[in-house]
């Protein structure tokens, strides 16, 4: 079932970062960031904890505003195309509290609060996104579970589940597959390739670089800065990965997969 | 009184209270208090802001009593302290190194003293006591009406944005990414602590307050792990505990706040201890066949 995105987004670059940078109280995170994501397209989004991942994608979800640069999502101004509903994030998820008392239906609900009215009463179209999502990350049989009796991975495909119910052409993941289990990992990299097939675009970042290897059409290597980006092919150079992780070289074939190891600050 | 108690029959112990106007006044607004209360401690309980009920709790004494020292209605004096104080509580916080549950304190604290100082400085006919200790049985009829307005937008509001203040206390961040506006839902939510605070006064008085905006959602959280049915136990047994609460004031000549929070902690421990799914006795076989 193909998404069916409005027609005027089609004609637009679905990501567009232009020389963005971000500080914290004059501490520079991020500085002269660029990025074009077309339509259909992977793109693996790479480097060590503190290069900036986190910052850049705070930025494309308007959570830290850039002190210079333009991000345009669907040729529009973050906060339009988050009200649009042209964009979908899914988060690590460190700060939810699991014991809150909501099922995963409801969890998943709520990626449909957007597109309903003010007192956000599910309609007919909204119960069938929520099904459909359910279905694709395979927990239609847990709906009615409270999201805190999951295991890690069946969390992780909840909270991936409400990304897809809010139907957006932009799917932003946020080390999507940090501890999750191996089936899980199966079915969302299954997953993505489909979404790519349907004309999503799906920035993710992640340290395992296998997984870029294995589906990430793009890949943009940074720290601090875009070090370097284009086709995985390209761009994946030892010596590229060299400089993104700073002068450690990372075993190329499995890639720093405990790099926590190594580059905790 | 055991021997008085014994003397008369259920029925009589029911309806002989509401044959004084006083008394059904009292009944009403306590119930009425205690379900905006209610509803509202699930959110305080699940976003965590106990710390935050108890500061604004404390922040509108002065409110009140600048309020009843200048003939205003002193809702409206409680109302503008509270939201000053957490309006302070976020300055200090934001313009300093100092940890939060300290501002919060810090300022609450100082509020509280400044309303002690005010009502020992400012003579008038205020009563410290009932201040601080709440006296439904002697509500007035403007109280009464104040009461009402307040809790009808308390609980309009709260009806409107219930699944948004639902999102933004279990996911603030996912509230952002989809385009709503978190910074007026916090102080959305801020702004019905404080009117609540001030309507739950009147029943239980400004120390005991906090109990209302937190206990019975407590309980309700122990018992069920849907949002809606949280909510709904929630004003059921805030609603009950302050009818018990005045009923059993009336009958045995005790201090009402006081009462009717006691009732509200027994209901919270039975639900801690009985609890069939998180309760210190808990159904075994409930969890196995779950």
């Amino acid at each position: 079932m193909n998404p069916i995105f409005k027609s005027h987004e089609k004609d637009f670059m679905r990501i567009e970062a232009d020389q963005v940078c971000v500080d914290y109280n004059g501490t520079v995170a991020l500085y002269d960031a660029s990025l074009n994501l077309k339509a259909g397209s992977i793109c693996g989004l790479v480097g060590m904890n503190g290069a900036g991942k986190s910052t850049f994608f705070k930025a494309l979800m308007g959570f830290v505003r850039p002190s210079r640069g333009k991000i345009r999502i669907n040729g529009m101004k973050v906060n339009q195309a988050q009200k649009e509903q042209s964009v979908a994030y899914v988060p690590q998820n460190e700060g939810i509290d699991y014991s809150f008392p909501v099922s995963v239906w409801d969890v998943v609900m709520m990626g449909r609060y957007g597109a309903m009215n003010i007192f956000r009463i599910p309609r007919e179209s909204d119960r069938r996104a929520v099904v459909h999502a359910l279905e694709r990350v395979d927990l239609l049989d847990l709906r009615e579970r409270p999201i805190g009796s999951l295991s890690g991975g069946q969390r992780k495909r909840a909270f991936l589940a409400r990304a897809i119910a809010q139907r957006a052409s932009v799917l932003l993941l946020d080390e999507p597959f940090s501890g999750v289990d191996v089936p899980t990992e199966k079915l969302m990299a299954e997953l993505f390739l489909q979404f790519r097939q349907e004309g999503h675009t799906i920035l993710i970042s992640t340290h395992d670089l296998n997984h870029v290897r294995d589906f990430c059409d793009f890949v943009v290597l940074i720290n601090k800065t875009v070090l370097a980006y284009g086709e995985t092919s390209e761009v994946f150079t030892s010596e590229n990965l060299n400089k993104t992780f700073g002068g450690i070289p990372p075993n190329p074939l499995s890639g720093p997969t405990s790099s926590k190891d190594f580059i905790n600050e | 009184m055991s021997e008085f108690l014994i003397s008369i029959t259920p029925i009589e112990w029911l309806l002989d209270p509401l044959t004084h106007d006083f008394m059904r006044r009292a009944l009403m607004v306590s119930a009425l208090v205690g379900g905006v209360c209610g509803l509202l401690s699930c959110y305080m309980t699940l976003k965590g802001w106990a710390l935050m009920g108890d500061a604004v709790s404390h922040a509108v004494m002065p409110g009140v009593v600048v309020a009843y020292a200048l003939g205003l209605p002193f809702s409206l004096g409680a109302f503008v302290f509270g939201v000053g104080s957490v309006a302070l509580i976020g300055f200090v916080k934001q313009k300093s190194r100092i940890k939060e549950d300290t501002v919060i304190g810090l300022v609450f604290t100082g509020f509280f003293a400044l309303g002690l100082v005010l009502v020992s400085k400012i003579k008038s006919n205020i009563d410290l006591m009932q201040i601080l200790f709440g006296s439904p049985l002697g509500i007035s009829r403007s109280d009464v009406n104040q009461t009402l307005i307040i809790s009808f937008i308390v609980i309009s509001i709260l009806l409107i944005f219930r699944k948004d203040l639902m999102l933004y206390c279990f996911d603030a961040k996912h509230a952002r990414s989809i385009g709503i506006n978190t910074g007026i839902l916090h102080y959305l939510l801020l702004t019905l602590l404080s009117l609540s605070a001030v309507v739950g006064l009147q029943t239980v008085g400004i120390i005991l307050v906090v109990a209302m905006l937190i206990t019975p959602g407590a309980t309700a959280y122990l018992l069920t792990d849907r949002f809606d049915k949280m909510t709904l136990l929630a004003v059921i047994s805030s609603s009950f505990s302050s009818i018990l609460g005045v009923y059993i004031s009336y009958w045995s000549d005790i201090e009402t706040g006081g009462s009717i929070v006691l009732v509200q902690t027994l209901i919270f421990l039975i639900a801690f201890l009985f609890a069939p799914r998180y309760g210190i006795f808990k159904n075994k076989t409930f969890i196995n066949n779950n």
